[in-house]
């Protein structure tokens, strides 16, 4: 089948076998290599990339099932030289030991801070607890995106100090998804 | 060979305690420095092996059997070459033809590569196909048809010696039973003497389950053979990529030149990539068979079941005492599962690993092990998952005997290890079986973990709640490691001695490149190892890069396994950074015009003693030493300089571990509250990094106490082939892990450092046990303690040992 992906703003087409894994469009078919595979049962999340916004495991989509929607890997994360306070957290925490679950970990992470800017250790937990990690054990994972969350709001301090809170609040949202969005 | 001779440095602790970030983020040595490694992570721009692609690259995939004992009794390929997209398939009888139907393991045993006679364990490999893309190989395998005639499994290993066991290994000549090794440690005699003089003797049997390291990449290959210059390139998930050369030389004939094995970035390793699988060797011959590249790449059901799991261990202990706690003697016999093929990796001389360090911390008079190995109808391995070669079965035997003695006596768990731990003055302190520990202070360790876990106020409110039916348990752990194999006259595996070579080479600018033998999964080593030559010639580490895991770039030496990185390849480092420092001193006094020794070194520059205004900077002294500067007689140019470094002994980081766990009544389920670890691994050269390396152990250590085991079932099919089955923790599973250090350097080491990535696999799954049978009030139980097993125990019943 001839379909047609946005993937990370750019629309790809591609003959594909129905049968085709979406992790495998990317991986093989798209060259988009952060994306990785780690099980077969859909447990560890290293596939994770969003669809649409939101994250999916992309070992347990059809790479037909994503035709016309917008995909978004790890490779759009960064905005050129500029990572996303999400990339900047994981550094800065060490965050990552061996570097293969990270990116379907950004990107849960990114996809939490975009609808909740301010969260708890236990909802980052919750959030990224269809992924597996085996070297960080997780408590700087944690401790990656909460400091993502803490330079979010940084950025978006100024604005919000003259408004409201709950317009703070949509504020940091709106910064947040505005950067996530960035393609 | 190098000796070192230089004293061990006493190093400068940068930060002590919680106290975090206050160091600078780039120091030029040791420190809290950002890791070089992450900015390509961060982007999806590492290189694993499954992202490489090579022209005309083809695919494979192995058929796997479905039977764990079964004889062959036929192959047929034809559907499988009749499909239009396969180039080859390959059977054990294509492989016999090259002599590769079996091959050499790391113990000294052989392995099928395919199956020719018959199949030994469920998920063995008997076939491959090469195709041109990924689906094709799997729907190709589909289509073999292979008759197969069942045979009666040895699935538990206390059945695999009995007379009417089936004799698995018919392939090897004369052999008519399951028995694989008999070895033994310490002095029976002297242990029979203090059990027979002890108040108090405890038994207890227990199994440490067969797990699985299962690094979140599983492992795979690209084999390209040049048919023109006859190269071997292979890529491969290998944490040894010089003994893997090494050995597919010796193996396929190669010639060891015409072969590269390249280790890219590898997802994890955790033991489980050290030996050679069946798939490297079946993508070599399908790339020599069809001239092309072949990628083989498992899937998580196959590596959990074929490659190389961890412990299966049956140790019945005994522990001996003095009514009043003072800890006589212990002994064990061991009856140990090696499943199908003995292919654990282990130094030759030691079949049983380095279990023989069961006396653990304590000062006891007499010690002795017996340990039997066998063969059962499963998948091979058992030196794995961070276990250091068996410290892990050494520490978690000896910590439950230790509780199950405080149980006996009624003592406190923590004030009779307190009593029995060896003392500071004692080291270097000779156990009872044969190893000498470098240095420790764990009185200090231990009382530093109480401490910050409240361990008087811990006990009140246990009391307290046990008084309300709550259940609440505090486990400790107090283990002594020994890491960083070693002495290249004791230890070696298939003749290699495991000393490590380094080179570095100092560039004109003053940019300098270290290349190691060594081989990252994770671990951190291209941040730390530059960091090692920053410390050493004040070069910063960003300057510095790091090559490994490329056999045509870099020195021969073992690979990283057993934490022996950073003892063995890290003290390498610095004497090859030393003899560039000392080269770069004559240069100095040449540029100078003093003698080499008015000098005196300070980080980064040679300076004329009572005069540090005449000096030359490492960087003006490098590109003195490439430039016209007229040298000494007998001087080269150029600033570089090589070493082998042969380990004069181990070392034995140590830690305190204590875990408080609540459990559930009503259903046996286990929270994990909180772990606080306080580890003692000498000299810390990146505080930031070695605490990353124990949140995966501890969080290892609760998956093993709580969720792990890869079980079978009385046919021997494999219960725990995927991630449905075999669990690991998720983020909801582990606390906000709590960490401390004290620092006792290695006197041996040449910076005092002593390994640590393997610590806390190795000392946390006792405190988890140690924990949850505490608050159940239950002597013993084996691993996993799922909630249904906690749940049996709290019943009153025998939890029955896992299969």
């Amino acid at each position: 089948m001839r379909i047609t992906v946005d993937v990370n703003g750019e629309d790809r087409t591609r003959e594909v076998e129905p049968r085709h894994l979406l992790v495998r469009f990317l991986r093989d078919d798209l060259g988009l290599t952060g994306t990785h595979w780690g099980c077969d049962t859909s447990n560890c999340g290293t596939c994770v990339v969003l669809m649409d916004g939101e994250p999916v495991k992309s070992c347990t989509v059809l790479a037909v099932m994503a035709a016309g929607h917008e995909i978004r890997t790890v490779e759009d994360l960064a905005d050129g030289d500029r990572l996303d306070p999400v990339q900047q957290g994981f550094i800065e925490q060490h965050g990552l030991q061996c570097g293969f679950c990270t990116p379907g970990m950004m990107l849960a992470g990114r996809a939490l801070l975009d609808r909740n800017p301010d969260p708890s250790d236990q909802e980052i937990r919750e959030a990224i607890s269809g992924q597996l990690c085996r070297c960080t054990g997780y408590l700087n994972i944690v401790k990656s995106i909460q400091w993502a969350a803490r330079e979010q709001a940084t950025a978006a301090a100024p604005e919000a100090t003259a408004t409201a809170t709950a317009t703070a609040t949509a504020t940091a949202t709106a910064t947040a998804t505005a950067a996530g969005g960035q393609t | 060979m190098t000796a070192v001779d230089e004293p061990p440095v006493t190093p400068q602790e940068p930060e002590q305690g919680q106290g975090r970030g206050q160091e600078p983020e780039r120091p030029i040595g040791f420190g809290r420095m950002k890791r070089k490694e992450d900015p390509r992570f961060v982007r999806g721009r590492g290189r694993y092996v499954d992202d490489i692609q090579l022209p005309g690259m083809l695919h494979g995939a192995v058929l796997r059997s479905p039977f764990a004992h079964a004889r062959i009794l036929s192959v047929d390929t034809s559907a499988a070459e009749a499909h239009p997209k396969v180039k080859a398939v390959i059977t054990g009888e294509t492989l016999a033809g090259l002599g590769l139907a079996w091959m050499p393991t790391l113990s000294m045993d052989t392995q099928a590569v395919l199956a020719t006679d018959k199949v030994r364990f469920q998920g063995q490999e008997v076939a491959f196909v090469v195709a041109e893309d990924h689906y094709a190989a799997r729907d190709a395998i589909e289509l073999i048809d292979v008759e197969y005639e069942p045979l009666d499994p040895v699935v538990n290993a206390r059945h695999a010696l009995a007379p009417e066991a089936p004799v698995i290994r018919d392939d090897l000549e004369g052999r008519t039973d399951n028995h694989v090794f008999d070895w033994e440690a310490g002095d029976s005699a002297a242990t029979e003497e203090v059990f027979a003089r002890a108040d108090v003797v405890v038994e207890q049997t227990m199994l440490y389950p067969r797990v699985h390291p299962a690094p979140l990449e599983t492992c795979g290959a690209v084999a390209a053979m040049d048919p023109v210059d006859g190269k071997l390139t292979l890529y491969s998930t290998t944490q040894a990529p010089h003994a893997h050369r090494t050995l597919y030389a010796m193996v396929a004939g190669i010639p060891e030149h015409k072969i590269r094995v390249v280790a890219p970035d590898i997802g994890g390793g955790f033991g489980n990539k050290v030996g050679i699988y069946p798939g490297y060797v079946c993508a070599i011959v399908g790339s020599i068979v069809t001239g092309r590249p072949v990628k083989w790449m498992e899937d998580r059901s196959e590596n959990l079941m074929s490659t190389s799991f961890a412990r299966d261990y049956h140790m019945a202990g005994e522990i001996a005492a003095t009514r009043e706690g003072r800890i006589l003697g212990v002994r064990v016999k061991v009856l140990a599962d090696h499943g199908a093929f003995n292919s654990t990796a282990q130094p030759t001389k030691y079949p049983a690993g380095f279990f023989h360090i069961f006396t653990g911390s304590y000062d006891i008079e007499a010690a002795h092990c017996e340990v039997t190995g066998v063969y059962t109808n499963k998948a091979p391995g058992g030196v794995a998952y961070a276990c250091s070669f068996r410290v892990t079965e050494a520490v978690y035997l000896i910590e439950r005997l230790v509780d199950c003695l405080a149980d006996e006596l009624g003592a406190d768990p923590a004030e009779l290890r307190m009593r029995n731990l060896v003392r500071p003055e004692q080291f270097p302190y000779e156990n009872k079986t044969g190893w000498t520990y470098d240095s420790g202070d764990y009185p200090a360790c231990l009382r530093k973990a109480m401490d910050l876990v409240g361990y008087e106020e811990l006990r009140k409110e246990q009391s307290e709640k046990r008084a309300r039916g709550e259940l609440m348990g505090v486990g400790l752990s107090f283990f002594t490691e020994t890491v960083g194999a070693g002495p290249r006259k004791h230890m070696d595996i298939l003749g290699l001695g495991m000393a490590d070579g380094c080179e570095l080479r100092v560039h004109p600018t003053g940019k300098a490149v270290v290349r190691l033998s060594v081989q990252t999964q994770g671990q951190g080593h291209e941040t730390t190892f530059a960091q090692i030559v920053a410390e050493e010639l004040g070069i910063p580490p960003e300057d510095i890069d790091v090559v490994h895991g490329d056999t045509d770039r870099t020195p021969f030496g073992l690979g990283t396994y057993g934490s022996r990185s950073t003892p063995v390849s890290g003290a390498a480092a610095a004497v090859v950074a030393r003899k560039v420092r000392d080269k770069a001193r004559i240069v100095a006094g040449a540029m100078l015009e003093v003698a080499p020794d008015d000098l005196a070194w300070t980080k980064g520059r040679w300076s004329v003693e009572g005069d540090p205004s005449m000096a030359a900077t490492i960087q003006e002294i490098a590109l003195a030493a490439h430039g016209s500067l007229e040298l000494p007689d007998g001087v080269e140019g150029h600033l570089e300089a090589t070493t082998v470094y042969n380990p004069p002994s181990m070392t034995y980081p140590f830690g305190a571990y204590v875990c408080v766990v609540d459990v559930d009544p009503g259903t046996g389920s286990v929270k994990v509250r909180r772990f606080v670890a306080v580890d003692d691994c000498g000299t810390r050269i990146n505080p930031m990094i070695i605490e990353g390396q124990v949140h995966g152990g501890l969080a290892d250590g609760i998956g093993m106490a709580l969720m792990e085991i890869i079980g079978f079932d009385e046919d021997g099919n494999c219960l725990s082939g995927s991630f449905m089955d075999y669990l690991l923790p998720t983020a909801l599973e582990v606390p906000a892990w709590e960490l401390d250090h004290t620092v006792t350097p290695s006197p041996h080491h040449p910076f005092g450092a002593k390994g640590i990535g393997e610590s806390a696999t190795v000392g946390s799954p006792p405190a988890v046990v140690n924990a949850v049978l505490d608050a159940i009030g239950v002597r013993h139980a084996d691993m996993p303690l799922t909630p249904s097993r906690v749940w049996q125990a709290l019943q009153g019943g025998e939890v029955e040992a896992p299969q």
